[in-house]
């Protein structure tokens, strides 16, 4: 005897680890949740548990005895385990049927709202014009609002005195600045640092352009416009005229027909008017274009030589094409938007309408 | 300008052309048409009458019973209540069955007891505007004196209203249409028709007065290029013909008298302004034209004085007489007694004519074509032409000679176009002989040498000086449907947006996604609001002549505009409004020298999301403001270098809700709740708004980021809570932390504010959670221990502050 203590039986022992088995298989049987499962595992299988009080019990036996107990023990253990796996994936089986029951919910309730604000008409359409030439390799360019007499009309062939000058009420701030009435300046501007030895011009001038006049359903003392300019040693009224039906299908229908009319800008000679056959009748005759079957959208021409050599481009050699758009009326056309100061005042109800991607 | 279809078929046969087609034509070809109607349309069984005689009506104080021969048989009877009727009047009748204007129908009846068979029409009853009806006939019936027309004849034909009126919308360089002449020729050319009309006859007359009557000086060759004066003595004022009075009513012009009518006349049909003047009224006989001197007094023929600086006048040789080109003056004008008639045919500069104009707010049928040329060849002939139908519309004689100055000769240019260019600009390939025919069609004489044509341009196309105006006549007569339609063949070109515009599309995409609408606004407003919300403003730029205060100057900011958004939608129970803008504000340093920065705004009133069943409603406040304003930073990875520091000076401002927001070391916008008080005014709940300067932003955050590999060592968090005084700002301590945390230090998040009873009153505890981090190795619990100790430490050094 290595403490002279108590002795203890080896069968007594065993008989003590099968009624442990019987009460903890027992317990196991009655738990009806996975908590109270739980609490049978910590129990009985726990550190305070039975068996371990059992086994504080081994040191009384015979050293021979002693490997025997720890097999039944393990044995014991494993047994017991798995029982209470079993028991565990049953109830947790049941819980999970339980919850997702209660769970259920009326999926058509609206969900929680994440508010996106929406972009503005008018950038839904300059983007979409944009976008367009850039795709027939424009550069996209933008100049000051605040302009000179200078590049304002004098370098787009409207001297002082010009009769055409009437045609733009101005806003001057003084008598050499104005509030542009155009985007056309920055064509000029462009054009006077372009270097044609290094390949064409191709641009755009989106921006606000001011004019005086009293604000209406279709007059706008602030509005945007759209420019385009192509200048190179080649460039044809045909070329003009294709560009601006692909730009028409493009943001009109693919059925859009484009018809030329004289007319007369002093920037461009000849000078033309562009209409598209009516996107909302197909040209039959309607409200939208005024029973003609025809929409009025663009101005362009051939570049006034004039305008040419006022940017120091020579005229013998270079020409081109240019183009002008109101994106206010093209947004009104597209939309139907019937006052043109919708567009400026931000009413939410009419903003919203433009949610969502870009047709 | 309004064109009588019978007029021009007078000239060129449009037999075969309606006028509705004839104005499609022209709207296709060059010059737009606005309209075509016939004034008449609806008029019905309209005659010529002749009063037989006259009676009071026996039961009216103003009525008459009226006889009336229309031709028939028998006169017929018509009760008639116009003042001026009396015996031995050709007049208009309106028969049994007519219709008059605005479709009313006359039958036979009886007024007040007296059988009416028809009615006796004034002008405004056939459709004719009052503005357009000779004074004589303004109150009462139109009663004819032209000896010519006959009783029966129909006076729908007679007063033109049968024919079509074509009004044209001329663009200011198609000024050569102004007028019958010039339309013919453009119909001509486009048609390929001939024309009837007498050719444009250059000539001069030899001396500059004319012995006994006249002597005309005119030198100053800038300001008048030509001057000519005819005189026609002995004639009688009295009203045109029928004829003559149909076509200038068509062209939208009153009937006056034979004297003026034929001026307006021939103005109409040539396109020269011509100025008739009382011969005898001129107190000397000595016609100048010279500039104003400031000062001098002329009334005009609308009575009204005025007071000239430096004018183009015309003077009898002391006095001022008329202001050239623009109007005559009312001293020597046409009356009814007037027996000797000076008839002007003159060449005034277009400019100088446009500021006069401008200067006194005339503007005339004269004065439009001076400023818009008119054709030089023919100002004589015009003249001549004038004379001769006074002389005879008023039983008087020409005077031999003509008192006549030609500063300036006038010449055909000459403009050569090569021939490869046509077809080089419109991308056609039209032959040499389909170019001589379009020269031919429009009239031009085109001579071809090594592949150059020489064009000699007639006078009535002083539009066509370059070869690029050439290349336009070509183009349209040929007719654009007809160009083909290709792409620019160019060498590649690279098609995109900048790096700045594709950062301003972010911008916006950013903004929606963070739950703003995007606006646009005006850019102008009044000046009080163009330095709002603003803490240093430059000078605004304001219009030099505003329509209105409301839009006088420009903004330098965009939240006043969004505030005025803001406060529309509200207004109309939009109670949630969430908006933003990206554009431009505008100042300037001196009159010269003008900044325009592009900004991004954004005002939010109302609650945080739209509402919903299943969440309580939140409202918005400061700090959803500078939420969207840190989320749009953070996306930039600038929220870093940003700090927000409390703004106070800023009135539209709430002061103790406010904060300028500083890029490094540099202030690039504010962001806050709009002012109680302004708030109040507007009728908004609390309000906030940011603004940001994008240039700085799109600087910043174009540096390149670098991505560093996923740590692979685990990091651990420490909390902390300290207690301070209420107005210790959070942004000192994580500034402390930070500084000395440590480089194991990664990260100080905020988790938990509290304010209340278990703290002493005056004091916030403030929680935090520190991230640290060791990309190289597994964080030791000393390390951090360290670390910590080192914040503490440094923490404790703020007044009043207790590490709890």
């Amino acid at each position: 005897m290595r403490d002279g203590g108590i002795q203890m039986d080896l069968k007594e022992m065993l008989q003590q680890f099968d009624s442990i088995q019987e009460q903890v298989m027992q317990a196991l049987e009655q738990a009806v949740n996975v908590k109270e499962l739980e609490k049978v595992r910590v129990e009985l299988l726990g550190k305070k548990g039975p068996i371990t009080e059992a086994l504080r019990n081994v040191k009384h036996l015979l050293a021979e005895d002693r490997p025997k107990v720890g097999a039944v023990v393990n044995e014991l253990r494993a047994t017991v385990e798995s029982e209470l796996q079993k028991k565990k994936a049953y109830l947790e089986a049941i819980e999970l049927e339980r919850a997702l029951k209660e769970e259920t919910l009326d999926v058509t309730l609206p969900g929680k709202t994440a508010a996106i604000g929406t972009k503005h008409v008018l950038s839904h359409v300059s983007d979409e014009v944009e976008d367009f030439f850039i795709g027939l390799g424009y550069q996209v360019v933008e100049g000051p609002e605040i302009e000179s007499d200078h590049y304002n009309f004098e370098m787009m062939n409207l001297p002082k005195n010009h009769p055409a000058r009437d045609m733009q009420d101005t806003f001057y701030i003084t008598s050499e600045y104005l509030l542009r009435t155009q985007t056309s300046p920055v064509q000029a501007r462009t054009m006077e640092k372009h270097d044609f030895s290094k390949g064409p011009l191709k641009m755009i001038s989106p921006g606000r352009v001011f004019r005086r006049d009293d604000d209406d359903a279709t007059h706008s003392h602030q509005f945007y416009q759209i420019e385009g300019l192509v200048i190179d040693k080649h460039i044809t009224m045909a070329d003009l005229k294709g560009t601006l039906e692909a730009f028409s299908k493009a943001m009109f229908g693919q059925d859009r027909q484009v018809r030329l009319r004289p007319s007369y800008f002093p920037f461009t000679e000849p000078s033309l008017e562009v209409d598209i056959s009516c996107f909302k009748c197909g040209g039959e005759g309607c409200a939208v274009c005024k029973r003609t079957g025809w929409i009025e959208i663009l101005g362009s021409g051939m570049v006034h030589p004039n305008v040419l050599e006022a940017a120091g481009v020579d005229s013998t050699v270079y020409g081109g094409f240019a183009f002008g758009m109101g994106q206010d009326r093209i947004a009104m056309l597209k939309y139907g938007i019937e006052d043109i100061r919708s567009l400026y005042t931000n009413d939410v109800r009419f903003l919203e309408q433009f949610a969502g991607k870009p047709e | 300008m309004k064109l009588s279809y019978e007029w021009l078929s007078e000239y060129i046969d449009l037999s075969h052309i309606s006028p509705e087609e004839l104005g499609e034509k022209m709207s296709r070809t060059g010059i737009e048409v606005d309209s075509v109607e016939v004034l008449g349309e609806q008029l019905q069984r309209i005659v010529v009458g002749r009063t037989v005689s006259v009676s009071d009506h026996p039961d009216s104080d103003h009525l008459h019973v009226v006889m009336v021969d229309v031709g028939e048989e028998e006169p017929i009877q018509i009760v008639c209540g116009a003042p001026n009727v009396s015996e031995n009047q050709k007049v208009v009748v309106a028969l049994h069955g007519a219709r008059v204007a605005g479709g009313h129908k006359i039958k036979k009846g009886k007024i007040r007891g007296e059988v009416s068979n028809g009615m006796i029409c004034s002008l405004q009853e056939l459709g004719i505007p009052s503005q357009l009806v000779p004074k004589a006939s303004e109150n009462g019936i139109y009663v004819i004196e032209d000896p010519s027309v006959k009783v029966g004849e129909d006076a729908i034909r007679l007063l033109g209203l049968d024919s079509a009126i074509i009004e044209l919308d001329l663009t200011a360089n198609r000024a050569d249409a102004l007028s019958v002449r010039g339309a013919v020729c453009e119909i001509a050319a486009i048609y390929g028709l001939q024309h009837k009309m007498e050719k444009d006859v250059f000539e001069v007359a030899e001396t500059s007065s004319i012995p006994e009557w006249i002597e005309v000086h005119a030198d100053h060759k800038d300001d008048v290029q030509a001057y000519h004066m005819l005189v026609i003595e002995n004639v009688t004022i009295k009203p045109s013909p029928v004829w003559m009075q149909r076509r200038l009513i068509a062209s939208g012009i009153r009937p006056i008298n034979n004297v003026v009518d034929v001026t307006n006349y021939i103005l109409m049909e040539y396109g020269q302004p011509l100025h008739a003047l009382d011969y005898d009224r001129l107190e000397h006989k000595q016609i100048a034209v010279r500039r104003a001197k400031e000062g001098e007094k002329l009334v005009t023929l609308d009575g009204v004085e005025r007071s000239l600086t430096d004018e183009i006048i015309i003077t009898d040789g002391v006095n001022p007489i008329a202001l050239a080109g623009v109007m005559g003056g009312l001293d020597t004008e046409i009356t009814a007694v007037t027996t000797t008639v000076a008839l002007e045919a003159a060449l005034f500069s277009p400019a100088a004519v446009r500021k006069a104009s401008q200067t006194h707010h005339l503007r005339s049928e004269s004065s439009i074509r001076f400023e818009k040329g008119v054709n030089r060849s023919t100002v004589l002939q015009a003249g001549r032409k004038a004379a001769e139908w006074i002389a005879e519309l008023g039983g008087g004689r020409v005077v031999d000679a003509i008192a006549s100055v030609q500063n300036v000769p006038v010449v055909e240019p000459i403009v050569s176009i090569r021939y490869e260019r046509i077809n080089h600009v419109l991308g056609t390939s039209l032959t040499k002989e389909e170019v001589h025919g379009i020269f031919n069609q429009l009239g031009f004489s085109a001579r071809e040498a090594d592949e150059v044509f020489y064009v000699t341009i007639p006078t009535r196309r002083w539009d066509i000086s370059i070869e690029a105006d050439l290349i336009e006549e070509i183009g349209r007569i040929y007719g654009y449907d007809r160009i083909p339609a290709t792409l620019p063949t160019t060498s590649s070109t690279r098609g995109g947006l900048t790096e700045k515009q594709r950062f301003i599309r972010w911008t916006r995409q950013t903004l929606q996604a963070l739950g703003l609408s995007q606006a646009y606004s005006y850019a102008l407003t009044t000046p009080e609001k163009a330095v709002w919300f603003t803490s240093n403003p430059l000078e605004s730029v304001r219009l030099d002549m505003p329509m209105s205060e409301e839009r006088s100057t420009l903004r330098q900011s965009l939240l006043p505009s969004l505030l005025e958004a803001v406060q529309y939608n509200v207004a109309r129970s939009q109670q949630t409004v969430r908006l933003f803008e990206v554009g431009r504000v505008f100042a300037q340093e001196s009159t010269q020298q003008f900044v325009e920065k592009e900004v991004i705004g954004a005002c939010i009133t109302g609650n945080e999301k739209t509402e919903a069943w299943n969440a309580p409603l939140e409202k918005v406040d400061f700090f959803s403001m500078k939420g969207i304003v840190e989320a749009y930073l953070k996306e930039m990875n600038l929220d870093r270098r940003v700090r927000f520091e409390a703004l106070q000076d800023v009135a539209e401002l709430h002061p103790g809700q406010s904060a300028t927001i500083y890029l490094d070391e540099k202030v690039i916008g504010l962001v806050g709740r709009v002012h109680p008080i302004l708030e109040k005014e507007n009728g908004l709940k609390p309000t906030f708004v940011f603004e940001l300067e994008l240039l700085p932003l799109f600087e910043a955050q174009q540096q390149a980021r670098t991505i560093q590999s996923v740590p692979k060592f685990p990091g651990t968090s420490r909390d902390l809570a300290v207690l301070v005084p209420q107005l210790c700002p959070h942004a000192q301590l994580v500034e402390l932390i930070l500084q000395h945390g440590g480089a194991l230090l990664k990260d100080v998040r905020l988790f938990d504010v509290y304010e209340g009873d278990r703290i002493p009153t005056g004091y916030k505890s403030l929680a935090y959670s520190l991230q640290f981090l060791n990309r190289e190795a597994t964080l030791t619990e000393e390390e951090v221990s360290q670390a910590m100790n080192r914040i503490i430490e440094a923490l404790q050094t703020v007044e009043n502050l207790e590490i709890r």
